[in-house]
């Protein structure tokens, strides 16, 4: 029975509560953009669904259920069925590695605030995220039309140059950390007393800009560039299957702003995780605190998303191509050799 | 080149950019020849608005023809009627009164900053900088407020009449205008913090769509696409009409002739022209609204070009008279129509991305190429 439960039960319901939350932070995301986008533009933004326009997100979906569902009568028919959910699983399923907190007691049994901590939980997310792409270059390519195709050209060069990018500029953390583990990664900046963005501020930055590309956000929006592309490589796309697309855009968001908080943000842990807190104020360090901490420190990513769409121009194709092999991936090479060095000489010594 | 067995076997794209697309504004349709996302070639097809302004001019009045005006360039219709109604006065030999001319040339340089406004915006949309698309209709907006207490309409205005105005200004017409007036120039610099020295905007300007001085006149190119390129040439210095000669502005030009330098143009433009209407604005003088001049305007036979700085460049129109209450022809200048054949020019050789930044820093109105 205690088989059944501790490996069976218990991981379901962890795995509903990520999906449940994670798909109402999705739809709270596409508020979210709405409404900050409007604070920029000193507008009110959706404000007639639910006070405050709360409601809109269910409203969009309904709106997005009840519409037709065009495919293209020289689409291929299941490729371009199929894209958009190769778009969307793998932005959700990176969350399986991803720690939200540590762990606590509940009934005499242990549990650990994540669905599983895999030993190479960074390899599983790189992998899974760069699945995410396929989505997009399939349905660009299955549309059968131009501006989709270049849209899924751009996406597929744009994907490989920022993937090599991204891989190095996490390189740092790793051998600091000496683990693949996400779980590990986050122990040990608890260890350190400081989080690795203070270790490895070069890393991170690469890091984060690399992440913006790979989610096709501004100003590296260029696969669906709306005002070159028309939509990019959903130009074909209409009701439901459209809306795979949007959800995956802001489920990638999601999942890029918890790697770089978990590498580099110290993941569940509060602010000067080795200080303790007088009092009362201890309170911060419960174990149920995390997921708050993570949340939050989410949630500071997600707006920089959303700000930087709503202030910056877009980048052109060659040069956002040259900025990922001119600039991002000598970086991040040199940052890797830098802390190489650096480990090599200091840490690894004594 | 053979017919390729399927789109992907080509080594050449055609791409019909429009003209349903949302950055070519309007109904605008270009034909791209892509290698890749180069551009080999880029055919402007127009005419998807045309509505035979030209033809109508022959068949309605003098007076019925102004309201008309208002639908070709309907960003800047203030600018089409004063240069149709000056052209007119100059074929009858009237001159409007004092207080009319202060009140035309306020109007239209107002109309001036909202075209400009407007540019903007939509030029960087089209370059991915939403935000300040919604800044410039924010200030937009006001002047389209001082439009609509003045003559009851905000976009085709029809704002005078042959021989003068109609209207006569309403009563807290001068603060309304001065309030706007002294906080316009922050607004600028609101759009130019978030503009002029990013880095984004100076990669996607700079260098795009570069025409010399002398390929500009020699197609024709008027208006800030043709200053962009270092020609101090405005006709409101070069062949004063209105009352310009009575106020001090500078012409502001560019040195490269590319995106960028069109761009600061058209932002010192908005300054400059806020400056003319703060000098005049002061200083209305009184009197008639209109010119003495018959009921039924019948000029004398002949033909007549006069033509003014319109926020695109010189419009012009070209009136021939048979004596009777309409025009034997009557033919427009349009300053978008010319500009629009340097964007062959502009683009060649650059990427898609490119194409969109320069339609945009043309600054063309459909209404106005198609008339």
């Amino acid at each position: 029975m205690d088989f059944v439960i501790d490996n069976i039960i218990i991981p379901l319901i962890k795995i509903g509560i990520v999906f449940g939350v994670l798909s109402g932070v999705v739809a709270l995301m596409t508020l979210a953009e709405r409404k900050v986008a409007a604070f920029i533009q000193v507008r009110l933004g959706p404000m007639r669904v639910g006070p405050h326009g709360i409601l809109q997100p269910l409203a969009d979906g309904v709106k997005l259920m009840l519409k037709e569902d065009i495919l293209p009568a020289k689409a291929d028919r299941w490729i371009f069925t199929l894209a958009p959910i190769i778009a969307l699983v793998p932005a959700f399923i990176v969350f399986a590695v991803i720690p939200f907190g540590s762990t606590f007691n509940l009934f005499g049994k242990t549990i650990a605030l994540r669905i599983t901590d895999l030993n190479i939980g960074l390899l599983y997310v790189l992998s899974i995220s760069s699945i995410g792409i396929l989505g997009i270059i399939l349905g660009g390519w299955a549309s059968n039309s131009k501006y989709p195709l270049m849209g899924a050209l751009r996406s597929a060069a744009q994907m490989v140059s920022y993937e090599v990018a991204l891989g190095f500029s996490i390189m740092g953390v790793l051998m600091i950390s000496g683990s693949l583990s996400l779980v590990e990664i986050v122990n040990k900046q608890k260890e350190f007393g400081w989080w690795f963005v203070f270790l490895q501020p070069l890393g991170f930055i690469l890091f984060f800009v690399c992440g913006i590309a790979e989610t096709n956000r501004a100003p590296f929006d260029l696969p669906e560039a709306e005002s070159e592309l028309v939509a990019g490589f959903h130009t074909e796309y209409s009701g439901f299957r459209f809306s795979l697309y949007f959800l995956a855009e802001y489920a990638n968001m999601i999942a890029v702003s918890a790697m770089a908080v978990t590498l580099f943000f110290g993941g569940w842990l509060r602010p000067f995780p080795n200080v303790a807190l007088p009092g009362f104020l201890g309170l911060l360090d419960a174990p149920l605190m995390g997921p708050v901490w993570f949340a939050i420190k989410v949630a500071i990513f997600l707006y920089c998303y959303l700000w930087f769409r709503w202030t910056w121009p877009r980048y052109r194709y060659d040069q956002l191509m040259k900025i990922g092999w001119q600039w991002l991936l000598p970086l991040a090479i040199a940052n890797l050799v830098a802390t190489a060095a650096i480990v090599l000489l200091f840490v690894r010594k004594g | 080149m053979a017919q390729a067995e399927t789109l992907f076997d080509a080594s050449e794209l055609t791409v019909s950019m429009g003209p349903q697309h949302p950055s070519t504004h309007g109904v605008l349709q270009v034909k791209l020849k892509l290698d890749g996302e180069r551009v080999l070639d880029a055919e402007c097809v127009i005419g998807y608005l045309h509505r035979g302004v030209e033809k109508l001019g022959e068949v309605q009045t003098y007076g019925q023809f102004v309201p008309t005006l208002d639908r070709m360039d309907y960003i800047a219709a203030v600018s089409n009627c004063l240069g149709y109604c000056e052209t007119i006065e100059k074929l009858l030999g009237v001159t409007a009164p004092p207080r009319a001319q202060y009140i035309r040339l306020i109007m239209t340089e107002l109309n001036r900053i909202t075209s400009h406004l407007l540019w903007l915006g939509t030029h960087a949309i089209d370059l991915g900088a939403i935000t300040t698309f919604l800044y410039c209709f924010r200030e937009r907006e006001e002047i389209l407020k001082i439009f609509e207490n003045y003559c009851g309409a905000r976009l085709t205005t029809h704002m005078f009449r042959i021989g003068g105005t109609q209207y006569e200004l309403y009563e807290g017409f001068q603060d309304q205008v001065r309030t706007f007036i002294q906080d316009f120039p922050k607004k600028v610099d609101e759009y130019e913090t978030l503009l002029t020295e990013n880095r984004i905007w100076l990669d996607r300007t700079k260098n795009v769509g570069i025409i010399s001085a002398k390929d500009a006149i020699d197609l024709g190119l008027t208006g800030p696409s043709l200053r962009g390129s270092g020609v101090q040439w405005d006709l409101r210095k070069a062949k004063p009409y209105c009352v310009y000669s009575e106020f001090d502005f500078d012409i502001p030009v560019g040195e490269v002739g590319d995106t960028y330098d069109r761009y600061l143009v058209r932002m010192e433009e908005m300054r400059q022209s806020a400056r003319i209407v703060s000098q005049a604005i002061d200083k209305i003088p009184d009197g008639p609204l209109m010119a003495k001049m018959s009921k039924i305007i019948k000029p004398p036979v002949g033909d007549i070009y006069h033509s003014i700085e319109s926020p695109k460049g010189e419009l012009g129109y070209y009136i021939v008279s048979d004596g009777s209450t309409m025009a034997y022809r009557a033919r427009v200048r349009p300053p978008s129509f010319v500009n629009l054949q340097s964007l062959k020019k502009m683009v060649a050789g650059h990427m898609v991305a490119d194409v969109v930044a320069v339609i945009g820093t043309l600054d063309i109105v459909l209404g106005e190429i198609d008339r």
